[in-house]
Protein backbone atom coordinates (compact mmCIF):
# COMPACT_ATOMS: atom_id res chain seq x y z
CA UNK A 1 0.00 0.00 0.00
CA UNK A 2 1.46 3.38 -0.99
CA UNK A 3 1.90 6.18 1.57
CA UNK A 4 -1.00 8.40 0.30
CA UNK A 5 -3.40 5.44 0.31
CA UNK A 6 -2.24 4.47 3.81
CA UNK A 7 -2.80 8.09 4.96
CA UNK A 8 -6.33 8.17 3.50
CA UNK A 9 -7.13 4.82 5.16
CA UNK A 10 -5.81 6.11 8.51
CA UNK A 11 -7.79 9.36 8.13
CA UNK A 12 -11.00 7.44 7.36
CA UNK A 13 -10.40 5.16 10.35
CA UNK A 14 -9.84 8.23 12.59
CA UNK A 15 -13.05 9.89 11.31
CA UNK A 16 -14.99 6.67 11.84
CA UNK A 17 -13.63 6.35 15.39
CA UNK A 18 -14.28 10.00 16.29
CA UNK A 19 -17.74 9.96 14.78
CA UNK A 20 -18.48 7.13 17.20
CA UNK A 21 -18.85 9.88 19.83
CA UNK A 22 -21.93 11.17 18.03
CA UNK A 23 -23.67 7.86 17.22
CA UNK A 24 -24.84 5.78 20.15
CA UNK A 25 -24.33 1.99 20.18
CA UNK A 26 -27.63 0.68 18.82
CA UNK A 27 -27.36 -2.86 20.22
CA UNK A 28 -27.27 -2.55 24.01
CA UNK A 29 -25.23 -5.02 26.10
CA UNK A 30 -28.44 -6.62 27.45
CA UNK A 31 -29.60 -7.22 23.86
CA UNK A 32 -26.53 -9.35 23.02
CA UNK A 33 -27.61 -12.60 24.65
CA UNK A 34 -27.93 -14.42 21.33
CA UNK A 35 -24.61 -13.04 20.11
CA UNK A 36 -22.88 -14.42 23.23
CA UNK A 37 -23.80 -18.02 22.35
CA UNK A 38 -20.84 -20.16 21.16
CA UNK A 39 -22.73 -20.74 17.89
CA UNK A 40 -22.04 -17.04 17.09
CA UNK A 41 -18.25 -17.26 17.38
CA UNK A 42 -16.21 -16.97 14.17
CA UNK A 43 -13.71 -19.44 15.62
CA UNK A 44 -14.55 -21.89 18.41
CA UNK A 45 -11.59 -24.25 18.72
CA UNK A 46 -8.19 -22.75 18.05
CA UNK A 47 -6.21 -26.00 17.53
CA UNK A 48 -8.67 -27.30 14.93
CA UNK A 49 -8.61 -23.89 13.17
CA UNK A 50 -4.83 -23.86 13.26
CA UNK A 51 -4.75 -27.31 11.65
CA UNK A 52 -7.19 -26.25 8.91
CA UNK A 53 -5.12 -23.15 8.15
CA UNK A 54 -1.90 -25.15 8.05
CA UNK A 55 -3.40 -27.68 5.62
CA UNK A 56 -4.53 -24.81 3.34
CA UNK A 57 -1.25 -22.85 3.62
CA UNK A 58 0.66 -25.91 2.45
CA UNK A 59 -1.61 -26.71 -0.50
CA UNK A 60 -2.86 -23.36 -1.77
CA UNK A 61 -1.02 -20.34 -3.21
CA UNK A 62 -3.10 -17.87 -1.18
CA UNK A 63 -2.53 -17.14 2.49
CA UNK A 64 -3.32 -14.55 5.14
CA UNK A 65 -6.27 -12.51 6.47
CA UNK A 66 -7.81 -15.60 8.02
CA UNK A 67 -8.23 -14.11 11.48
CA UNK A 68 -6.24 -17.07 12.82
CA UNK A 69 -3.05 -15.83 14.42
CA UNK A 70 0.01 -16.49 12.28
CA UNK A 71 2.92 -18.65 13.24
CA UNK A 72 5.92 -20.26 11.67
CA UNK A 73 5.41 -23.20 9.41
CA UNK A 74 7.68 -25.19 7.20
CA UNK A 75 5.34 -24.76 4.26
CA UNK A 76 7.80 -25.06 1.41
CA UNK B 1 -12.49 21.20 42.01
CA UNK B 2 -14.86 18.73 43.64
CA UNK B 3 -17.00 18.77 40.56
CA UNK B 4 -13.94 18.15 38.41
CA UNK B 5 -12.87 15.24 40.63
CA UNK B 6 -16.39 13.82 40.52
CA UNK B 7 -16.45 14.22 36.76
CA UNK B 8 -13.07 12.48 36.34
CA UNK B 9 -14.17 9.79 38.77
CA UNK B 10 -17.31 9.29 36.72
CA UNK B 11 -15.31 9.03 33.52
CA UNK B 12 -12.93 6.43 34.99
CA UNK B 13 -15.83 4.54 36.56
CA UNK B 14 -17.61 4.50 33.20
CA UNK B 15 -14.41 3.39 31.48
CA UNK B 16 -13.95 0.67 34.07
CA UNK B 17 -17.57 -0.46 33.78
CA UNK B 18 -16.92 -2.06 30.43
CA UNK B 19 -13.80 -4.15 30.08
CA UNK B 20 -12.56 -6.93 27.86
CA UNK B 21 -12.58 -10.35 29.49
CA UNK B 22 -9.48 -12.50 29.47
CA UNK B 23 -9.81 -15.57 27.23
CA UNK B 24 -11.26 -18.37 29.35
CA UNK B 25 -9.03 -21.11 30.69
CA UNK B 26 -9.17 -24.10 28.39
CA UNK B 27 -7.43 -27.22 27.19
CA UNK B 28 -7.65 -29.02 23.84
CA UNK B 29 -6.21 -32.37 22.86
CA UNK B 30 -6.40 -33.04 19.12
CA UNK B 31 -5.59 -35.87 16.76
CA UNK B 32 -5.39 -34.63 13.17
CA UNK B 33 -4.94 -36.53 9.92
CA UNK B 34 -4.65 -35.37 6.32
CA UNK B 35 -4.76 -38.02 3.59
CA UNK B 36 -4.72 -37.28 -0.11
CA UNK B 37 -2.66 -37.36 -3.28
CA UNK B 38 -0.18 -39.86 -1.81
CA UNK B 39 0.48 -37.70 1.27
CA UNK B 40 -0.48 -38.51 4.82
CA UNK B 41 0.22 -36.05 7.62
CA UNK B 42 -1.05 -36.83 11.07
CA UNK B 43 -0.24 -36.46 14.73
CA UNK B 44 -1.33 -35.12 18.08
CA UNK B 45 -1.64 -31.52 19.19
CA UNK B 46 -2.17 -30.06 22.63
CA UNK B 47 -3.21 -26.62 23.84
CA UNK B 48 -3.40 -25.39 27.43
CA UNK B 49 -4.50 -21.89 28.40
CA UNK B 50 -4.50 -20.60 31.97
CA UNK B 51 -4.98 -17.13 33.42
CA UNK B 52 -2.64 -15.71 36.02
CA UNK B 53 -3.66 -12.96 38.48
CA UNK B 54 -6.76 -12.15 36.36
CA UNK B 55 -4.66 -9.91 34.11
CA UNK B 56 -2.61 -12.27 31.99
CA UNK B 57 -3.57 -15.46 30.19
CA UNK B 58 -0.76 -17.80 29.21
CA UNK B 59 -1.08 -20.37 26.45
CA UNK B 60 1.20 -23.20 25.42
CA UNK B 61 0.77 -25.35 22.31
CA UNK B 62 2.46 -28.49 21.06
CA UNK B 63 1.80 -29.72 17.53
CA UNK B 64 3.21 -32.72 15.67
CA UNK B 65 2.97 -33.45 11.93
CA UNK B 66 4.24 -36.90 10.94
CA UNK B 67 4.45 -36.68 7.15
CA UNK B 68 4.68 -39.60 4.75
CA UNK B 69 5.05 -38.20 1.25
CA UNK B 70 4.53 -40.14 -1.95
CA UNK B 71 2.82 -37.28 -3.81
CA UNK B 72 2.84 -37.07 -7.61
CA UNK B 73 5.96 -34.80 -7.51
CA UNK B 74 7.79 -37.30 -5.36
CA UNK B 75 6.64 -40.42 -7.21
CA UNK B 76 7.56 -39.04 -10.64
CA UNK B 77 10.82 -37.24 -9.79
CA UNK B 78 12.20 -38.46 -6.43
CA UNK B 79 11.82 -41.07 -3.69
CA UNK B 80 9.01 -41.24 -1.15
CA UNK B 81 10.05 -40.05 2.32
CA UNK B 82 8.89 -39.77 5.90
CA UNK B 83 9.65 -36.98 8.34
CA UNK B 84 8.25 -35.37 11.45
CA UNK B 85 7.65 -31.71 12.13
CA UNK B 86 7.27 -30.55 15.73
CA UNK B 87 6.03 -27.10 16.67
CA UNK B 88 5.94 -25.39 20.06
CA UNK B 89 4.04 -22.20 20.72
CA UNK B 90 3.86 -19.89 23.69
CA UNK B 91 1.71 -16.80 24.06
CA UNK B 92 0.63 -14.31 26.69
CA UNK B 93 -2.52 -12.20 26.58
CA UNK B 94 -2.72 -9.08 28.70
CA UNK B 95 -6.00 -7.27 29.23
CA UNK B 96 -6.27 -3.63 30.21
CA UNK B 97 -9.74 -2.03 30.20
CA UNK B 98 -11.01 -2.40 26.60
CA UNK B 99 -7.72 -3.57 25.12
CA UNK B 100 -6.12 -6.94 24.74
CA UNK B 101 -2.45 -7.33 23.90
CA UNK B 102 -1.11 -10.69 22.74
CA UNK B 103 2.56 -11.54 22.48
CA UNK B 104 3.26 -14.91 20.90
CA UNK B 105 6.21 -16.94 19.77
CA UNK B 106 6.46 -20.24 17.94
CA UNK B 107 9.20 -22.59 16.91
CA UNK B 108 8.82 -25.35 14.29
CA UNK B 109 11.46 -27.96 13.50
CA UNK B 110 11.78 -30.69 10.89
CA UNK B 111 15.00 -32.33 9.73
CA UNK B 112 15.63 -29.90 6.85
CA UNK B 113 13.61 -26.83 7.89
CA UNK B 114 13.27 -24.72 11.01
CA UNK B 115 10.85 -21.82 11.39
CA UNK B 116 10.72 -19.35 14.27
CA UNK B 117 8.31 -16.48 14.66
CA UNK B 118 7.34 -13.72 17.06
CA UNK B 119 4.06 -11.85 16.84
CA UNK B 120 2.34 -8.98 18.56
CA UNK B 121 -1.41 -8.36 18.31
CA UNK B 122 -3.47 -5.60 19.86
CA UNK B 123 -7.25 -5.47 19.85
CA UNK B 124 -9.44 -2.69 21.16
CA UNK B 125 -13.15 -2.70 21.86
CA UNK B 126 -14.95 0.54 21.23
CA UNK B 127 -18.39 1.93 20.62
CA UNK B 128 -19.91 0.30 23.70
CA UNK B 129 -18.36 -3.05 22.84
CA UNK B 130 -19.95 -3.18 19.39
CA UNK B 131 -16.71 -2.70 17.47
CA UNK B 132 -13.45 -4.58 17.94
CA UNK B 133 -10.45 -3.28 16.02
CA UNK B 134 -7.26 -5.30 15.83
CA UNK B 135 -3.72 -4.72 14.63
CA UNK B 136 -1.02 -7.36 14.40
CA UNK B 137 2.50 -8.07 13.25
CA UNK B 138 4.45 -11.30 12.84
CA UNK B 139 8.15 -11.63 12.09
CA UNK B 140 9.24 -15.06 10.87
CA UNK B 141 12.73 -16.35 10.35
CA UNK B 142 13.41 -19.75 8.75
CA UNK B 143 16.49 -21.78 7.97
CA UNK B 144 16.32 -24.11 4.98
CA UNK B 145 18.46 -27.23 4.62
CA UNK B 146 18.57 -30.25 2.35
CA UNK B 147 18.80 -33.97 3.12
CA UNK B 148 22.24 -35.46 2.47
CA UNK B 149 23.60 -32.08 1.38
CA UNK B 150 25.25 -30.43 4.39
CA UNK B 151 26.77 -27.79 2.12
CA UNK B 152 23.27 -26.44 1.32
CA UNK B 153 22.03 -23.77 3.73
CA UNK B 154 19.72 -20.85 3.05
CA UNK B 155 17.16 -18.69 4.81
CA UNK B 156 13.67 -17.25 4.43
CA UNK B 157 12.29 -14.24 6.29
CA UNK B 158 8.65 -13.24 6.56
CA UNK B 159 6.90 -10.06 7.64
CA UNK B 160 3.13 -10.13 8.19
CA UNK B 161 1.08 -7.03 8.96
CA UNK B 162 -2.64 -7.38 9.64
CA UNK B 163 -5.58 -5.20 10.57
CA UNK B 164 -9.14 -6.23 11.25
CA UNK B 165 -12.54 -4.99 12.40
CA UNK B 166 -15.35 -7.05 13.92
CA UNK B 167 -18.67 -5.26 14.12
CA UNK B 168 -21.96 -6.16 15.80
CA UNK B 169 -24.52 -5.10 13.19
CA UNK B 170 -27.80 -6.06 14.90
CA UNK B 171 -28.98 -8.33 17.72
CA UNK B 172 -28.43 -11.30 15.41
CA UNK B 173 -25.77 -10.25 12.86
CA UNK B 174 -21.98 -9.92 13.22
CA UNK B 175 -19.55 -8.99 10.42
CA UNK B 176 -15.80 -8.84 10.19
CA UNK B 177 -13.24 -7.56 7.71
CA UNK B 178 -9.58 -8.55 7.83
CA UNK B 179 -6.66 -7.34 5.74
CA UNK B 180 -3.15 -8.77 5.74
CA UNK B 181 0.02 -7.83 3.88
CA UNK B 182 2.83 -10.39 3.78
CA UNK B 183 6.38 -9.86 2.55
CA UNK B 184 8.79 -12.78 2.08
CA UNK B 185 12.48 -12.70 1.37
CA UNK B 186 14.95 -15.52 0.82
CA UNK B 187 14.73 -19.11 -0.38
CA UNK B 188 11.01 -19.52 -1.11
CA UNK B 189 11.10 -22.75 -3.11
CA UNK B 190 11.92 -26.39 -2.45
CA UNK B 191 15.45 -27.74 -2.87
CA UNK B 192 13.97 -31.06 -4.07
CA UNK B 193 11.35 -30.02 -6.61
CA UNK B 194 12.12 -29.93 -10.33
CA UNK B 195 10.61 -27.97 -13.20
CA UNK B 196 10.26 -29.09 -16.82
CA UNK B 197 11.84 -27.13 -19.67
CA UNK B 198 11.51 -28.60 -23.19
CA UNK B 199 10.47 -31.83 -21.45
CA UNK B 200 13.70 -32.05 -19.43
CA UNK B 201 13.84 -31.90 -15.63
CA UNK B 202 15.71 -28.87 -14.26
CA UNK B 203 15.92 -27.51 -10.69
CA UNK B 204 13.08 -25.06 -10.05
CA UNK B 205 14.02 -21.42 -9.51
CA UNK B 206 11.54 -19.07 -7.80
CA UNK B 207 12.11 -15.33 -7.17
CA UNK B 208 13.66 -14.57 -3.78
CA UNK B 209 11.04 -11.98 -2.85
CA UNK B 210 7.26 -12.13 -2.73
CA UNK B 211 4.73 -9.61 -1.58
CA UNK B 212 1.09 -10.61 -0.96
CA UNK B 213 -2.18 -8.96 0.00
CA UNK B 214 -5.27 -10.71 1.32
CA UNK B 215 -8.63 -9.39 2.43
CA UNK B 216 -11.39 -11.42 3.99
CA UNK B 217 -14.99 -10.54 4.78
CA UNK B 218 -17.23 -12.62 7.03
CA UNK B 219 -20.90 -12.50 7.97
CA UNK B 220 -22.48 -14.53 10.75
CA UNK B 221 -26.17 -14.55 11.61
CA UNK B 222 -28.30 -16.19 14.29
CA UNK B 223 -31.39 -17.56 12.53
CA UNK B 224 -33.46 -17.77 15.69
CA UNK B 225 -34.06 -21.51 16.05
CA UNK B 226 -30.81 -22.28 17.88
CA UNK B 227 -29.11 -22.25 14.49
CA UNK B 228 -26.82 -19.89 12.61
CA UNK B 229 -25.47 -19.35 9.12
CA UNK B 230 -22.14 -17.87 7.97
CA UNK B 231 -20.71 -16.65 4.68
CA UNK B 232 -17.02 -15.84 4.08
CA UNK B 233 -15.18 -14.42 1.10
CA UNK B 234 -11.42 -13.82 0.66
CA UNK B 235 -9.56 -12.19 -2.19
CA UNK B 236 -5.79 -12.68 -2.52
CA UNK B 237 -3.16 -11.39 -4.91
CA UNK B 238 0.63 -11.26 -4.93
CA UNK B 239 3.61 -10.00 -6.92
CA UNK B 240 4.10 -13.49 -8.43
CA UNK B 241 0.87 -12.98 -10.38
CA UNK B 242 -1.35 -15.30 -8.36
CA UNK B 243 -4.94 -14.16 -7.84
CA UNK B 244 -7.21 -16.28 -5.65
CA UNK B 245 -10.81 -16.26 -4.50
CA UNK B 246 -12.12 -18.26 -1.55
CA UNK B 247 -15.80 -18.52 -0.66
CA UNK B 248 -17.41 -20.48 2.15
CA UNK B 249 -20.99 -21.01 3.25
CA UNK B 250 -21.84 -22.77 6.47
CA UNK B 251 -24.74 -23.73 8.73
CA UNK B 252 -24.60 -24.52 12.46
CA UNK B 253 -27.32 -25.95 14.63
CA UNK B 254 -27.94 -27.33 18.12
CA UNK B 255 -29.58 -30.72 18.57
CA UNK B 256 -30.87 -30.82 22.14
CA UNK B 257 -28.65 -29.30 24.80
CA UNK B 258 -25.63 -31.49 24.21
CA UNK B 259 -24.91 -31.47 20.47
CA UNK B 260 -23.76 -28.63 18.24
CA UNK B 261 -23.26 -29.55 14.57
CA UNK B 262 -21.73 -27.57 11.70
CA UNK B 263 -21.70 -28.16 7.95
CA UNK B 264 -19.90 -26.05 5.34
CA UNK B 265 -19.06 -25.85 1.67
CA UNK B 266 -15.80 -24.16 0.63
CA UNK B 267 -14.72 -23.20 -2.87
CA UNK B 268 -11.19 -22.04 -3.73
CA UNK B 269 -9.78 -21.01 -7.08
CA UNK B 270 -6.47 -19.44 -8.15
CA UNK B 271 -4.60 -18.37 -11.27
CA UNK B 272 -1.00 -19.43 -11.84
CA UNK B 273 2.22 -17.58 -10.99
CA UNK B 274 3.90 -15.76 -13.89
CA UNK B 275 6.85 -18.16 -13.89
CA UNK B 276 4.81 -21.35 -13.45
CA UNK B 277 4.90 -23.74 -16.36
CA UNK B 278 3.81 -27.34 -16.82
CA UNK B 279 6.50 -27.74 -19.49
CA UNK B 280 8.28 -24.47 -20.38
CA UNK B 281 8.90 -23.86 -24.09
CA UNK B 282 11.44 -21.10 -23.50
CA UNK B 283 14.27 -20.59 -21.09
CA UNK B 284 13.56 -18.02 -18.39
CA UNK B 285 15.36 -16.94 -15.23
CA UNK B 286 12.53 -18.13 -13.03
CA UNK B 287 10.72 -21.39 -13.62
CA UNK B 288 8.61 -23.59 -11.38
CA UNK B 289 6.37 -26.62 -11.69
CA UNK B 290 5.11 -26.39 -8.13
CA UNK B 291 1.41 -27.16 -8.66
CA UNK B 292 0.59 -25.02 -5.59
CA UNK B 293 1.55 -22.10 -7.90
CA UNK B 294 -0.46 -23.42 -10.88
CA UNK B 295 -4.06 -22.84 -11.94
CA UNK B 296 -6.44 -24.97 -9.94
CA UNK B 297 -9.62 -25.04 -7.93
CA UNK B 298 -10.75 -27.05 -4.97
CA UNK B 299 -14.15 -27.81 -3.49
CA UNK B 300 -14.38 -28.84 0.13
CA UNK B 301 -17.40 -30.23 1.95
CA UNK B 302 -17.04 -30.49 5.70
CA UNK B 303 -18.88 -31.19 8.90
CA UNK B 304 -18.21 -31.03 12.61
CA UNK B 305 -20.02 -32.31 15.69
CA UNK B 306 -19.41 -31.22 19.27
CA UNK B 307 -20.94 -33.28 22.08
CA UNK B 308 -21.07 -31.80 25.61
CA UNK B 309 -19.96 -34.74 27.75
CA UNK B 310 -20.06 -32.90 31.08
CA UNK B 311 -21.13 -29.44 31.98
CA UNK B 312 -21.05 -27.82 35.40
CA UNK B 313 -22.12 -24.18 34.87
CA UNK B 314 -19.61 -21.73 36.28
CA UNK B 315 -17.09 -24.49 36.93
CA UNK B 316 -16.05 -26.55 33.90
CA UNK B 317 -17.23 -28.37 30.80
CA UNK B 318 -15.85 -31.15 28.64
CA UNK B 319 -16.70 -31.62 24.95
CA UNK B 320 -15.96 -34.40 22.52
CA UNK B 321 -15.50 -33.16 18.95
CA UNK B 322 -15.17 -34.77 15.54
CA UNK B 323 -14.61 -32.97 12.23
CA UNK B 324 -14.25 -34.27 8.70
CA UNK B 325 -13.67 -32.53 5.39
CA UNK B 326 -13.60 -33.99 1.89
CA UNK B 327 -11.70 -31.93 -0.70
CA UNK B 328 -11.52 -32.33 -4.47
CA UNK B 329 -8.56 -30.61 -6.22
CA UNK B 330 -8.66 -30.06 -9.99
CA UNK B 331 -5.54 -28.70 -11.71
CA UNK B 332 -5.84 -27.01 -15.12
CA UNK B 333 -2.17 -26.76 -16.11
CA UNK B 334 -0.43 -29.57 -14.23
CA UNK B 335 -0.18 -32.75 -16.27
CA UNK B 336 -0.02 -36.14 -14.64
CA UNK B 337 2.95 -37.37 -16.69
CA UNK B 338 1.96 -40.98 -15.96
CA UNK B 339 -1.33 -40.59 -17.87
CA UNK B 340 -0.93 -37.36 -19.89
CA UNK B 341 -4.15 -35.96 -18.39
CA UNK B 342 -4.60 -32.89 -16.16
CA UNK B 343 -3.99 -33.92 -12.57
CA UNK B 344 -6.86 -34.20 -10.09
CA UNK B 345 -6.92 -35.68 -6.63
CA UNK B 346 -9.08 -36.05 -3.51
CA UNK B 347 -8.13 -35.46 0.08
CA UNK B 348 -9.71 -35.98 3.47
CA UNK B 349 -9.04 -34.03 6.63
CA UNK B 350 -9.96 -35.62 9.94
CA UNK B 351 -9.94 -34.01 13.38
CA UNK B 352 -10.84 -35.78 16.63
CA UNK B 353 -10.45 -33.80 19.81
CA UNK B 354 -11.46 -33.23 23.39
CA UNK B 355 -11.88 -29.65 24.56
CA UNK B 356 -12.52 -28.38 28.03
CA UNK B 357 -13.02 -25.02 29.71
CA UNK B 358 -12.35 -24.70 33.42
Amino acid sequence: MTAPRLFIAAALAAIATLSGCAIQPWVKPYERERLADPIMKFSRDSLAEKHNEHVRDVREGARGATGVQGGGCGCN
Amino acid sequence: MCRLTALLGGVFAAAGAHAVDLPEDRAELLYHAYTGGGVTANGPALLVRKSVLDKVSLQGTYYVDAVSNASIDVVTTASPYRETRTEYGLSADYVYRDSQITLATSSSKEPDYTANSVSLDISQESFGGMTTTSLGFTRGSDTVGKHNAPEFADYAKHWQYRVGVTQILTKTWIASANFEAIADDGYLQSPYRVARVFGAAVPENDPRTRSSRAMKFRLLSDLGHRDAVHADYRYFYDTWGIKAHTAELGYSRYFGDAILADAYLRYYTQTHALFYSDNAQQQTTYVSRNRQLGTFNSVGLGGKVAYALRKVPGSYDVKLNAGYQYVRFKFSDFTDIRTGNPYATNASVLQLYVSSTF
